[in-house]
């Protein structure tokens, strides 16, 4: 057990410490810019509506005549009291923007991740299980094609389907036009996510049939399966003793890792159903130049994936009992 | 009286097809002109060089072979040709392989479900426990993962996987690597006994020696076929041995002198 | 695969290549075409003179997407190459040059991952001020983690086989074993990782160019096409964004069925498929 515990603070570490380099790689390539966000907004309303306070914040991060370092270690200090800056476009804290977009994005890509999961594993355990068949055909082809295919082109030709010709669902926005934030319901909110997760959804599922499909073969052809096989078990009675529990750990994980895909594929797919999101967010910073909100949901977007692998990592280890019992896998 | 051999294997061919370069093929013949016949009660060892494709053979016998695999020959089971489709009914239950290493395990199967099959009634884990007590295992050993069983456990329960049933032919692939020879001594006398019960032992092995020890009759397994069938006992004296490289095999053993003859 | 299987999977990745190739002959033969405007045409939907339509300022949507997919290709051929070579180089000095050098490598692989692919590219982008140049640095900066773990695997697995450990005890020199036992084998590998590098190039430079950080909206691109093509599909130009598309899927799908056919008349354990 304490071996166990060793490993979990190493893996800890770790992520925190990639977290660290991934907040200064981000903030080196903003500074990078030749967008100055004080110059592109000035003027503009957007810093007539910030206290004195905040523009000289402002201009300790991003000002030209502090040293690189210097301006880091500043954002740094503030972003781990929890004050991520100011929203140039939304005129609010960043953490504040953060959370609201937060929210409705994870709404979606919780719902596309255990659709593609559940889905994608179904398919790889089936592919792979009649590997050479028609359906194994079918659904390597059907994975493929969605592989090949982008997210924001699905998301185009889906609005065009649904929204514009059948009509079944909303164009855009998370909730419905006019309606005050109290009164949205579960079900408003749910509805307007439901097109987006669906596209990410299907072309998100891909990855986890091909990668579920792989291990679902190397299953199949490993020893053990030779010697059920030799002992009389039915595919069935092979599966269900024996592929299932090895290609769920493989599954699991992938999972979990997979965080950063259906990340990414949101930043697309909001982008096309207007859906007021994270991804949405940091699109219109990067082109609105506003720097303090695009540094902050890259770090917050970073946390999320590793976090994300490092669940699966712990997942791994509380699975399989070699590494539970602390053998070597 | 006729007996009637358990296992007849008469001219058994197995091979591959591969591509070597971007348009060539190439076919690879792993086994051919296998014979090797089998009664009950006897131990017949097929001894060859390791990695020769010896294990190919019980895999024929067993109908597990790859799909890219393709088989040629006869092999009939107590008197009667075995179809793929009889092959599968009988595997697991009169036809029984007792495969090389722990590896032919599930990793992630604890021993004891994995030797009943994953059946949960009670008769079934009762048994289980008699073949562990009857193989000396400790009670406990069910509820260990493949990984945490050493080498001559490890082949104790495989071996028990082979006596669940009650076994008529018992395929013993490569049973004693990694043991010394007190150990692989025991687990010889364990299949020893299982062909006492009335099965045919069907050995495949490396170890020249210990097939002499153990087994009534060898078949010298060369270049993908059978040279010749003999008494372990005539071997064992060097007589009536025809083949050339049965004779240079023969002499080549320690306690004939390590003799190699030229040519070979 | 059979040998006849084989014949014609090796015909048609000639095809495959070829059709490509055309498509960026073709784009360049475009070129001008797709900027033309002339609002008497403006807004048709497919006919035979226009194969994919026109759009709101009467452009031949057909030399559009042409000239977007060939722009596409070269984008994508160069990015990858050059991706290709970094991981080719990254993978090789992981392997060879210790374990200080292994672990820093495998460290900034895990960093690149860590920022979602798309997000990555917009600060990239956002550095380089937008434009091509954001898009070009942004693509061929991102693509080669993959890659660069198999090529690391495969050369640690080469050091440790037993013909190369032989070559080294016989005396045969280090330059010698490098071009002799082991480039025939990291070839093919990277052979296919670099074709198989371009879907991923093509789709993620036509991912960003969608969202306006990639290519200007002057330039004929897919992923500025299907941007603009958004406003007009709710008044019924399904066509400015379906034609388009598919031929993106299209190329994308080609590139891929050549890699994965390099890869399996490459690999001598192709037969078992």
């Amino acid at each position: 057990m304490k071996k166990w515990m060793r490993l979990f603070l190493k893996k800890i570490m770790r992520m925190l410490l990639l977290l660290l380099f991934v907040s200064v790689g981000a903030f080196l390539l903003v500074s990078l810019s030749p967008v100055d966000p004080l110059q592109a907004n000035i003027g503009q309303t957007a810093l007539g509506a910030l206290s004195q306070e905040q523009i000289a914040k402002l201009e300790t991060y991003w000002g030209v005549n502090e040293p690189l370092m210097e301006r880091y270690m500043v954002w740094a200090g503030d972003f781990l009291r929890g004050d991520m800056g100011v929203s140039l476009l939304y005129r609010q804290s960043v953490s504040s923007v953060i959370m609201q977009k937060l929210l409705n994005s994870l709404l979606l890509m919780t719902f596309a991740w255990v659709i593609s999961g559940v889905f994608g594993f179904v398919l790889g355990v089936l592919s792979g299980m009649n590997r050479g068949r028609t359906i194994d055909k079918a659904i390597k082809c059907y994975a493929l094609l969605t592989a090949s295919t982008p997210a924001f082109w699905l998301a185009l030709i889906f609005l065009l389907l649904f929204s514009v010709w059948f009509k079944l669902f909303p164009i855009g926005l998370s909730v419905p036009i006019g309606m005050e934030a109290a009164s949205v319901r579960l079900s408003d909110r749910l509805w307007h996510a439901a097109l987006p997760a669906l596209t990410l959804s299907v072309t998100g599922i891909s990855n986890i049939i091909l990668h579920t499909r792989e291990k679902m073969i190397d299953v199949m052809e490993s020893e053990y399966v030779l010697f059920a096989a030799a002992r009389g078990e039915k595919k069935w009675e092979i599966f269900k003793n024996h592929g299932f529990r090895n290609v769920l750990l493989p599954a699991i994980t992938l999972q979990f890792a997979s965080v950063s895909e259906i990340f990414g594929g949101s930043i697309l797919v909001e982008q096309v159903f207007s859906y007021p999101g994270l991804g949405q967010a940091v699109v219109t910073a990067g082109l609105g130049g506003d720097t303090p909100l695009l540094l902050g949901i890259a770090v917050i977007s970073a946390a999320i994936v590793f976090s994300g692998n490092f669940v699966a990592d712990i997942l791994y280890g509380a699975i399989d009992p070699r590494m539970r019992k602390g053998g070597r896998p | 009286m006729e007996r009637i051999p358990v296992l007849n294997v008469e001219n058994l061919s197995v091979s591959f097809s591969q591509y070597a370069g971007v348009l060539r093929k190439k076919q690879i013949e792993a086994i051919k002109d296998l014979n090797v016949t089998l009664y009950p009660g006897e131990i017949v060892a097929v001894a060859g060089a390791s990695g020769s494709g010896k294990s190919l053979l019980a895999h024929a016998i067993l109908g597990i072979l790859p799909y890219n695999a393709s088989m040629g020959g006869r092999i009939s089971y107590c008197g009667n040709s075995l179809t793929s489709a009889q092959a599968q009914e009988l595997r697991g239950k009169e036809i029984v392989l007792v495969p090389q290493s722990v590896s032919y395990l599930d990793p992630l199967m604890k021993v004891g479900p994995q030797i009943r099959k994953n059946a949960k009634d009670k008769p079934s884990r009762e048994k289980t426990l008699e073949i562990f007590n009857r193989y000396g295992l400790a009670a406990e050993t069910e509820n260990l993962y493949p990984f945490e069983l050493s080498g001559g456990m490890a082949r104790r329960v495989l071996i028990s996987t082979a006596v669940l049933e009650k076994p008529k032919l018992v395929i013993a692939d490569e049973p004693t690597p990694g043991l010394d020879a007190a150990a692989a001594k025991r687990v010889m006398e364990h299949f020893r006994e299982i062909a006492d019960e009335g099965a045919a032992v069907l050995l495949i092995t490396h170890d020249l020696e210990l097939a002499i020890e153990t087994a009534d009759r060898i078949a010298i397994f060369y270049a993908g076929t059978t040279l010749e069938e003999v008494q372990a006992s005539d071997f064992a004296e060097g007589l009536k041995l025809h083949h050339p490289y049965t004779r240079a095999l023969w002499q080549a053993m320690p306690r004939n002198g390590m003799q190699v003859p030229k040519g070979i | 695969m059979n040998l006849h299987r084989r014949k014609h999977a090796f015909l048609l990745l000639i095809l495959a290549a070829t059709f490509l190739f055309l498509i960026i002959i073709i784009g360049f033969l475009c070129k001008d075409a797709a900027m033309e405007t002339d609002f008497v045409r403006k807004n048709q939907s497919p006919s035979f003179r226009y194969p994919f339509g026109t759009d709101w300022m009467g452009r031949d949507m057909f030399a559009r997407t042409a000239a977007g997919l060939s722009m596409s290709i070269r984008l994508g051929l160069f990015t990858a190459t050059i991706s290709a070579v970094i991981a080719f180089m990254l993978g090789s000095i992981a392997a060879v040059m210790g374990k200080a050098a292994d672990a820093f490598i495998g460290w900034l692989i895990d960093l690149m991952l860590g920022i979602p692919h798309i997000l990555l590219l917009i600060l990239i982008s956002f550095a380089c001020g937008k434009g091509v140049r954001g898009v070009v640095i942004g693509v061929l900066c991102t693509h080669w983690m993959s890659l660069a773990r198999v090529i690391r695997g495969e050369v640690l697995q080469l050091k440790q086989s037993g013909y190369v450990q032989a070559a080294a005890k016989l005396g045969t020199s280090k330059g010698k074993i490098i071009t002799i036992h082991m480039l025939p084998h990291l070839i093919p590998q990277f052979m296919t990782g670099l074709i198989l590098l371009f879907p991923h190039a093509i789709l993620h430079e036509a991912g960003i160019t969608f969202l306006g950080f990639g290519l200007p909206p002057e330039q004929p691109a897919i992923g500025v096409i299907l941007s603009e093509s958004i406003r007009y599909l709710l008044t019924g130009s399904w066509w400015l964004a379906v034609f388009p598309g598919v031929s993106l899927v299209l190329v994308v799908i080609l590139f891929d069925y050549i890699g994965s056919m390099t890869r399996r008349l490459l690999d001598p354990a192709s037969v078992h498929e």
